[in-house]
């Protein structure tokens, strides 16, 4: 049985990342990604893990590096946060066309301007559409477990599409937190080499990243569609393994006392555990509240949404992020769409939080659930709220 | 004796048979730059992985479902090559020292055209160059954004008009000083720099030959000539190339360690650059006054090279 350790998040995922026998990383100082990177190379440099660390100029040319890397069949990794990904975006979607199975972690932070280097998740938000697996973790453990569950997923000979693992800024990478690293020997057993469909090599010459007009993109696009949306699958198979090596279960979207729920909190990231505590005090209180926590964002689980959200009266989407001029927060509105063709429907609410590392307390969640327990159902509008701003 | 005149004779012996850029791409007749990408595989041979960026390269010769390589080829995007190849480079390092594949030296080669190399890619280079990789990278400078249809760069020279700096009734076309890659290559102390063009096969080829075998990050400048864009005659491209290295305005040269050393192929005496304008209907509308203006930086700049050439020997 693996050992519990106290240790800061980022070396956390840095050390499960070592554990999957990278061949090459490529990664750029950004707050609060930077331990991850720094770790990594730490490893690296100690003879730990047998991978070529690239010291690249930029995010942008850490992405692109590490599809160069990928190309040749090696297993890589990044990682960055907020400016850092919006200056990688160009190339993202670029690199679930071409199908490499890279793996990066994303320490979320909000995106300029203003300068702001804590936490939200308006960086992720404009990557929504790139054609990458994206997951969430909400503690230390989970991003360990998931860090290394991205490798198995992006690789999978059904799969072959990049992966994203989202790690709240600071929240979580800073945070110090017990933590258990799985046996070595398991890892290895459960992550096998990755065998790539097609590599650069003299050997068997090949082209990556032809050029393609009208006659073949639709149905390259297309392609790129089924295979993210069969990707889930995989995932899931992926996670009923982990859980019977590992004893550790992951689901697309997790519950915490949802059931008989007339209100459903609906959380992603990090601060599903602050409500689960608001969710045990207003449950004590009579009020029946549960809360849903969505970790798979994409390719994104409409009918495991469908199946929790259409059992409550009243469902309270927090999101992380704006879509400026549009329907709220993003999450919010997947959910609505999710949702439009249910027979039966939630009054559905929308709050914006934690905004650039706006603290959410547990007395936040507590009073938005109350506000929204205290609302008439046949009233609701389309309407969002920035929790707590100062008008 | 002049080996060119002599060409079937010594081609045989001199330059590799095999085509590793097929025919049926889909270039412009008379392209000078594909001229050179086809050399350059020649020299370069088949153990050898390629990263091209955006640009008229790429779209002539991967148009899916169909290729021109017969090497291993990725493209990414516009600005990346460098960074591309670079990461190419060490998947490849990491999984040969891991056993993961035969332990074979294969040459990795980032390739872009001078917007690529000089402007938008810039960045991605100096750092793969800086990094130390075990690549070559070659410009294949046309002197503007052919691809996208003729807009200048900072690879574009002194006076030529494009459609983003037109000549006009108040403007004489470009408007500054070529931007000289090859010496920001060399300030990147790389232990290899030089500068062809496909006008001088043998020439490129035996530099190409000799950058493969650096163990490091090595760079060449190779000047293709246009008729799409310099709005020549497509059977010039040839001649056009070579008259570019007679004036003096693209001297041929290698800096090997610091030291340069100019190619065998540089005339005793360069020719006046008119001669080289006069065919080019992108230097059509340059009066008297701008020709010898030009004249004058290209005496200048060809002094200093062979000043550097003299110089700098002393501190081999």
């Amino acid at each position: 049985m693996a050992k519990r350790v106290g240790m800061e998040v980022a070396l956390a995922v840095a050390e499960a990342v070592g554990q999957c026998n990278i061949d090459m990383a490529a990664v750029y100082p950004i707050t609060p990604q930077s331990h991850i990177g720094e770790h990594l190379s730490d490893l690296v440099a100690d003879g730990k893990i047998d991978a070529e660390f690239v010291t690249v100029e930029s995010e942008h040319s850490a992405i692109s590096a590490i599809i160069g890397a990928s190309g040749t069949g090696a297993r890589v990794y990044t990682a960055t946060s907020s400016q850092g990904l919006m200056l990688m975006h160009e190339i993202l979607p670029i690199a679930s066309a071409m199908r490499l199975p890279l793996v990066m972690g994303i320490a979320n932070r909000a995106v300029s301007g203003p300068l702001n280097i804590l936490n939200d998740h308006s960086d992720i938000m404009p990557q929504r559409d790139s054609g990458w697996i994206s997951m969430f973790v909400e503690n230390g453990q989970e991003a360990i477990d998931l860090s290394i569950q991205a490798f198995k997923i992006a690789e999978h000979k059904d799969v072959n599409l990049p992966v994203c693992v989202n790690i709240d800024g600071f929240q979580l990478t800073h945070m110090v937190e017990p933590v258990e690293f799985p046996d070595q020997e398991l890892v290895d057993k459960f992550l096998p080499a990755r065998v790539p469909f097609a590599t650069l090599h003299p050997s068997n010459p090949v082209t990556m990243g032809a050029f393609a007009m009208s006659d073949y993109f639709t149905e390259i696009m297309k392609a790129k569609d089924e295979a993210l949306k069969n990707s889930k699958k995989t995932i899931l198979a992926v996670w009923d393994e982990w859980a019977k090596i590992f004893g550790r279960t992951y689901k697309p979207v997790e519950t915490y006392k949802a059931e008989g729920a007339d209100i459903l909190l609906v959380t992603m990231g990090s601060m599903g555990e602050t409500a689960e505590i608001a969710i045990d005090e207003l449950r004590e209180k009579g009020v029946a509240a549960g809360l849903v926590k969505l970790r798979l964002w994409r390719p994104f689980p409409f009918a495991e949404i469908k199946e929790v959200l259409t059992k409550a009266k009243k469902v309270l989407v927090t999101d992380r992020a704006v879509s400026f001029g549009g329907p709220g927060g993003p999450v919010c509105g997947e959910i609505k769409a999710a949702l439009y063709h249910e027979a039966v429907k939630p009054a559905i609410y929308n709050y914006i939080i934690g905004l650039g590392g706006r603290d959410v307390r547990v007395s936040d969640f507590t009073s938005m659930i109350n506000q929204v327990a205290a609302a008439d159902a046949s009233k609701v509008t389309d309407t969002y709220e920035f929790l707590g701003v100062r008008e | 004796m002049n080996i060119v005149e002599n060409f079937d004779l010594f081609a045989p012996r001199l330059i590799n048979k095999k085509e590793l850029l097929s025919s049926g791409h889909r270039a412009c007749s008379g392209c000078g730059e594909v001229l050179g990408v086809r050399l350059m595989c020649k020299a370069l041979g088949e153990d050898t992985v390629i990263a091209s960026a955006t640009g008229c390269m790429e779209i002539v010769s991967s148009m899916y479902p169909t290729t021109a390589w017969e090497v291993p080829w990725i493209h990414v995007a516009f600005e990346n090559a460098a960074a591309v190849a670079s990461g190419v480079e060490a998947g490849l390092k990491a999984l040969r020292r891991k056993g993961k594949i035969a332990d074979r030296d294969i040459k990795v080669v980032g390739m872009a055209g001078d917007g690529g190399t000089m402007d938008i890619g810039m960045q991605a280079l100096s750092g793969a160059m800086e990094r130390g990789h075990n690549m070559l990278f070659v410009c294949f400078d046309n002197e503007a954004y052919m691809n996208t249809g003729i807009q200048r760069s900072s690879g574009t020279p002194m006076g030529a008009s494009t459609t983003t700096a037109p000549a006009g009734k108040v403007s004489m076309g470009q408007k500054t000083w070529k931007k000289n890659m090859a010496e920001i290559m060399v300030a990147h102390n790389v232990p290899y720099v030089a500068t062809a063009c496909p006008s001088f096969p043998l020439d490129f080829i035996r530099k190409v030959e000799k950058a493969k075998k650096v163990k490091g990050p090595s760079y060449i400048h190779c000047f293709t000539v246009c008729p799409t864009g310099w709005r020549c005659p497509s059977d010039q491209a040839i001649s056009l190339g070579r008259l570019a290295v007679e004036t003096g305005i693209f001297p041929l040269y290698e800096v090997e360690n610091g030291q340069y050393k100019l190619s065998a192929e540089m005339p005793k005496k360069l020719q006046p650059i008119k001669n080289y304008f006069k065919s080019q209907g992108r230097y059509r509308h340059l009066g008297e006054d701008e020709i010898n203006m030009i004249q004058g930086k290209v005496d200048k700049e060809y002094g200093k090279l062979l000043n550097k050439v003299e110089c700098l020997k002393a501190w081999d």
